[in-house]
């Protein structure tokens, strides 16, 4: 079995089938341990009371925005340099989730805006370019079903995708590089300016998150291969 | 026009930013229109807030870029549909030259009859706005940095809608948030300047920005074109 | 001499396969014939041999070496002539023609511009804007152009559309000294054309 044998699309869509409903159940158990961790045992937080807990939700959805968007510009880069269907599958198949997340990440981070800060949007760096970036998302979508011919959509979605990873840098560092409202990150290599239950609940939920998105990634990409090669054999042999 | 030497970059630039201005100008109505749409737009706002001087100095660079970008964007969906729907796209990934060429050069043409209108008439409107002097020259330099930045990022974008289905709103959702970091430093230059801060790192944000996108920009154009004519 | 070779093209659009192995070979002083109903891929074959098109599998050769990349050796020598011929409407004919030539090549003099249209038929109408002729006016343009370029390998889509019987005369007589001059030709076209095709590839969906 070589390197590219789950490469092919009929082999990667018995592989996702299998793997799917495995990512799903462990993403239910993590998020439901995150969430007793967050909600139940991490303390109130001195200054903001229980609104900080959006946090549990908030920063894993504003992380997986942002790494979803980087994997889904691998993948592009990928199908525009060695011409694979299967990676221009994957980008395509990671997009709405990505959106998904952007859009949960402002939502909640609204929410949380509204008691801390006064009000539910401000304009400051990383909202703006957070915002950007859910355009990005819905550029690619609108993109990649622009055409006829789906191969044709793949590549432009995937340059596109290429162009837009610039403002990736820019959301990640704006809380550094301009005097924003938005508060800085607590977690960082050096170590955390946290509880170690809150940090313990945003990891859990974080990996929660993350095994959601694959299982999802894998089981949209399942229904793009199946309509993609509805023609061929193997297929119609379903 | 010149011969073109055989695999020349500056050639096939020199080619297509003749060729394109040469069209603009044996059609001038299309620029027109585009700085009648700046002007007008620009005009609907003190109606719009109310004509109070402070506030229309306040918001007067901002509003300013905002019309400009949208004016600049007027002409995007036109800049490569007119060449692929004729064939001469074709014929420039077929020729000899280096596709980049061609398209840094037809990107030239399109900020040399979009950008630089559009920065020469801004300070008319500043005075519209009431701003001072200072203001104005950094406004207008901020224009004259932004604009090409613009022209390349909207040059790309419009290469990646060619032949889609409702290419026109589609280049909006691509373009305008990519026009996003462009409008901030922009306007921030004028905005630093009337409120008596330093211009100077925004411009330069702005002129970075520029030379790097006057890099990427066509080579990514070129590659949304060869996907678009494959 | 030159030298084109297909060998094994297949190409599909849309995830709909239009050929599968196409092989030619054409060398100096041939032209080949591509002949198909509608929508059998005609096009889009010569869209692969000019290197517009990817193709899935097959391998296209210009003097033996690849071509399906198209390199600057290849392109050089290629003139491509699709539905659409690269015609401004607000240009005269004039310089529709002196543009397509200076696109590829350099431009020649005004002399020899002036020849090639007188040649085609369009010496009156040279300063009219493309705009205010017909689509058989238009196509003269075209075969102006072919007069002057200096490319060995022609690939033309549909040459004849529009054109009347003394356009079509004239567009065999520059056929007829292109391969005199050594040149190649691939043209997709339903008309019979008077030098006979050194073969006809007949493309079947």
């Amino acid at each position: 079995m070589n390197f590219f044998y789950f490469a092919s699309p009929s082999t990667f869509y018995r592989l996702a089938g299998i793997l799917a409903p495995w990512c799903f159940a462990v993403a239910a158990i993590l998020g439901a341990a995150g969430l007793y961790v967050g909600l139940v045992q991490a303390p109130t937080d001195a200054q903001q009371g229980e609104v900080y807990r959006v946090i549990f939700i908030h920063v894993p959805a504003a992380w997986m925005s942002m790494f979803l968007y980087f994997v889904m510009a691998c993948y592009g880069a990928m199908s525009l340099t060695f011409n694979t269907r299967l990676a221009a599958m994957m980008a395509r198949a990671l997009a709405p989730t990505g959106a998904m997340f952007t859009f949960v990440a402002l939502w909640t981070g609204a929410f949380w805006g509204r008691p801390t800060w006064g009000a539910y949007w401000v304009w400051d760096a990383r909202l703006t370019s957070e915002l950007v970036l859910l355009f990005l998302y819905f550029g690619f979508i609108a993109l990649g079903n622009a055409f006829e011919d789906p191969r044709r959509g793949d590549r432009a979605a995937a340059l596109l995708a290429l162009i837009g990873v610039v403002n990736l840098p820019i959301i990640y560092f704006s809380v550094l590089w301009w005097n924003t409202l938005h508060q800085g990150s607590s977690v960082s290599f050096k170590g955390t300016s946290m509880h170690v239950s809150m940090l313990t609940g945003m990891l859990l939920m974080a990996f929660a998150f993350w095994s959601y998105s694959i299982g999802t990634a894998l089981a949209r990409v399942r229904t793009i291969i199946l309509e993609r090669e509805r023609r061929t054999r193997w297929v119609r042999a379903l | 026009m010149s011969a073109v030497a055989a695999g020349s970059f500056s050639g096939a630039f020199r080619w297509a930013f003749a060729r394109d201005l040469r069209l603009s100008w044996r059609h001038p109505g299309e620029t027109m229109l585009m700085v009648a749409f700046f002007v007008l737009v620009a005009s609907l706002f003190p109606l719009g807030v109310g004509a109070e001087p402070q506030l229309l100095q306040r918001i007067g660079p901002g509003v300013i870029w905002v019309c400009a970008l949208l004016a600049a964007f007027l002409s995007l969906p036109a800049l490569f549909a007119g060449d692929y729907a004729d064939g001469t796209l074709e014929q420039m990934l077929l020729s000899p030259h280096p596709m980049s060429g061609w398209v840094s050069g037809k990107i030239a043409a399109h900020w040399m009859a979009s950008g630089i209108p559009l920065t020469l008439l801004s300070p008319f409107l500043a005075l519209q706005y009431g701003l001072d002097a200072g203001t104005l020259t950094i406004l207008a330099c901020a224009l004259a940095l932004g604009t090409p930045l613009l022209s390349l990022l909207g040059a790309a974008c419009a290469a990646l809608t060619l032949g889609a289905r409702g290419a026109g709103m589609l280049l909006a959702l691509l373009a305008l948030p990519l026009f996003v970091p462009v409008l901030i430093f922009g306007a921030g230059a004028a905005e630093a300047q009337s409120s008596g801060l330093s211009p100077s790192p925004h411009l330069s944000l702005l002129g970075a920005g520029l030379i790097v996108g006057a890099m990427a920009l066509p080579a990514a154009a070129c590659v949304a074109i060869r996907i678009a004519l494959d | 001499m030159n030298a084109l070779e297909a060998r094994g093209l297949a190409c599909s659009r849309g995830g709909i396969p239009l050929f599968r192995d196409v092989s030619f070979a054409l060398t100096s002083g041939e032209w080949i014939a591509v002949r198909g109903q509608n929508g059998s891929g005609k096009t889009t074959l010569l869209r692969c041999a000019s290197g517009l098109t990817r193709f899935d599998a097959g391998e296209v050769l210009w003097n033996g070496q690849d071509a399906g990349t198209g390199p600057i050796a290849f392109r050089a020598q290629l003139l491509y002539a699709g539905h659409a011929a690269g015609i401004k409407d607000d240009l005269t004919a004039m310089e529709n023609l002196r543009d397509a030539l200076a696109l590829r090549a350099g431009a020649p003099t005004n002399e020899a511009l002036r020849g090639a249209l007188a040649q085609v038929g369009l010496d009156r109408h040279r300063h009219l804007p493309a705009r205010r002729l017909s689509a058989g006016q238009r196509r003269r343009i075209g075969l102006a152009r072919l007069a002057l370029d200096p490319a060995m390998l022609w690939v033309l889509d549909e040459p004849l559309t529009a054109l009347d019987d003394a356009g079509q005369t004239i567009f065999s007589d520059l056929l007829q000294r292109h391969l005199a001059r050594g040149g190649l030709a691939l043209v997709a076209t339903h008309h019979e054309v008077a030098p006979a095709p050194a073969r006809e590839l007949r493309l079947v969906p």
